[in-house]
């Protein structure tokens, strides 16, 4: 078996066994999936509120020719979807940070760099443990959004807006790119902290240009579309390469052992 | 087996290992003494390619530290000071782990001799962390040596064991021994190293000797023979420092205690000296002193100079 994969492998066997983990990792998903589920029902039950002067202008403009309540519920689904967004960075965040203190407090990173594997594989290895169950988490649960909302909603022109290609782009592409961000942040934090719960909460700190963005569209002057996301993920790329150049630097086997206390 | 010229390490201005120039043989056992922060652990962190030395070389098995990292990594295995294994895991998955990592050819087999060995084949399914705490200890010795290295690091294999656990871990180190496997102990146990090692250093900063336990018992007290009598007297006493080969002479009531060179020629001589004047002897032994007099005058004596 090749090493990173040994390493994938043992990471899974050990961090799954923490509660708070299988927590995130099963919970979120099922929260994050019925919420935006929830609106698209209710919407679709409900009788058409008729006016949409009440929405922001930005909506009535995305919304065109939609019923008001088709559009009201297309905004608050547009919303919780952002929060979707929230997964691929939460999952992986969580998995690393208990899996990089773990590896500190077990005491196992120093017989770890004794063997033959190369610092590059233990932290690929690492990455992945923690990239592969988050961006997975979040494709399934989008499929399953996906799916329900194609038999709970009638009007095929409120589908096919829910349904936005954007949403591709954010859950195929800005997702991974989010879930890459906060595991190389959360591995240089948690060489620092001896805590996982810390580790993690300094991590979260990422979500908050997501919130910025979700309160932003609330109130209006912000809408997503394909563009914002496409510039996204472009910035991400940028962000993901800066970091993870510095990762490989900064994580030499020297470091990882005198410093990882 | 390992040969280090000059090694040094600094972190930050702190030395801890100051140009240590050493050579351990293939197949003993090296015993490697040193009070705290002596710089063992340095030193063992360098020559398994842990950390990197600040200055001088080390070749271990053929290999150049810094050049061929790799290379030592795999014909090496170390038990760390503080040796984690993953406590939610089972042995077995502990050990496949390692042997994953470490390049094993067959890893099953390997992981199923070592578990036999240590007697855990049944409980290879059980939990690492409901092992005791010697049995967690030989399992980590058991990880360092999935591979079969040629080489084996032990640092502190005994340090935080109670006396049954720690007996159980070296009498666990001496069936090792027998393989043929060069060993390279750190520790601070020094009836441990008394009876595990063949050659001793003893380490300050910087080396301060490299001997066989026996020898630098010698070197520092000489050898001394006690000879027990029924009945000893200062005449006696005179007689036999009168001889030319003793260096000095004690009598603590009815003992002699002698200092000499060289007592298998010797100890004949006194026998017939001591019973022609009369004397019943009834025992002859010889007085060993322990390897602790001689690592404290030895570390004690550097402070003096400090
Ligand atoms: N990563 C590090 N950064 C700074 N100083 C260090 C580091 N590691 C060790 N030292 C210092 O180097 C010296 C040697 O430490 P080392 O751990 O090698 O000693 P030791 O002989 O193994 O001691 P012990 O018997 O307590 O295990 C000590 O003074 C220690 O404080
Ligand atoms: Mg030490």
């Amino acid at each position: 078996m090749p090493k990173i994969w040994t390493i994938v492998d043992k990471e899974w066997a050990e961090v799954f066994k923490n509660r708070l983990v299988l927590f995130t990792v099963i919970f979120m998903p099922i929260l994050f999936t019925a919420l935006p589920l929830l609106m698209v029902a209710i919407g679709g039950s409900q009788a058409d509120i008729g006016d949409v002067t009440d929405l922001p202008a930005s909506y009535q403009e995305m919304c065109g020719d939609l019923t008001g309540s088709a559009c009201f519920t297309l905004m608050m689904v547009n919303q919780f979807l952002l929060l979707f967004m929230m997964m691929p960075l939460i999952i992986p965040v969580t998995i690393a940070a208990y899996s990089i203190v773990g590896e500190k407090t077990t005491h196992c990173l120093e017989p770890l760099l004794a063997t033959p594997i190369t610092t590059a594989e233990l932290l690929i290895g690492k990455s992945l443990a923690a990239l592969i169950p988050g961006v997975l988490v979040t494709w399934l649960s989008f499929g399953v959004f996906a799916v329900i909302s194609y038999m709970l909603v009638q009007s095929p022109e409120l589908l096919r807006r829910i349904l936005d290609p954007m949403w591709i782009i954010a859950i195929g592409l800005v997702g991974p790119l989010l879930a890459l961000a906060g595991i190389n942040v959360t591995l240089m934090v948690s060489s620092r902290v001896s805590d996982p719960r810390t580790a993690e909460q300094v991590s979260m700190m990422l979500v908050l240009p997501l919130l910025g963005i979700f309160f932003a569209q609330i109130v209006g002057v912000l809408m997503v579309n394909a563009q914002i996301m496409q510039l996204a993920a472009i910035i991400l790329v940028a962000i993901d390469a800066g970091l993870v150049s510095l990762g490989v630097r900064v994580f030499q086997r020297e470091t990882i052992l005198t410093k990882w206390k | 087996m390992i040969h280090t010229e000059n090694l040094t390490k600094k972190f930050g201005d702190r030395t801890a290992v100051e140009a240590l120039t050493l050579d351990v043989r293939e197949g003993e056992v090296f015993g490697f003494l040193g009070p705290n922060g002596a710089g063992k652990t340095t030193t063992v962190r360098m020559l398994t390619t842990l950390i990197g030395p600040t200055s001088g070389t080390a070749v271990v098995n053929g290999f150049r530290v810094g050049q061929n990292d790799t290379d030592i990594r795999r014909c090496t295995g170390i038990l760390t000071e503080t040796p984690g294994m993953y406590d939610r895991l089972s042995a077995e998955k502990n050990l496949t782990i390692f042997a994953n990592l470490y390049e094993v050819a067959d890893v099953k087999g390997q992981v199923e001799k070592y578990l036999r060995l240590l007697g855990l084949w049944d409980r290879r399914a059980d939990l690492v962390g409901n092992f005791s705490k010697g049995m967690k200890q030989k399992l980590a010795i058991c990880r360092a040596l999935l591979h079969e290295p040629a080489l084996v690091f032990l640092d502190e294999p005994t340090s935080g064991l109670d006396p049954e656990a720690a007996r159980l871990v070296r009498d666990f180190i001496e069936e090792i021994k027998t393989q043929g496997r060069t060993i390279f102990l750190c520790t601070h146990n020094l009836d441990e190293a008394d009876r595990l090692c063949d050659r001793i250093g003893v380490m300050k900063q910087r080396l301060i000797t490299v001997d066989t336990p026996t020898n630098l018992r010698q070197k520092l007290y000489g050898r001394k023979v006690v000879f027990h009598l029924r009945q000893a007297d200062d005449a006696l006493l005179a007689r036999v420092r009168a001889l030319p080969f003793i260096k000095d002479a004690q009598r603590v009531d009815n003992k002699l205690v002698l200092g000499l060179d060289d007592p298998e020629t010797h100890n004949p001589v006194l026998v017939r000296l001591l019973v022609e004047a009369g004397a019943d002897i009834q025992f002859v032994g010889e007085l060993r002193h322990s390897l602790e007099d001689v690592y404290l005058s030895l570390v004690g004596s550097t402070d003096k100079a400090d």
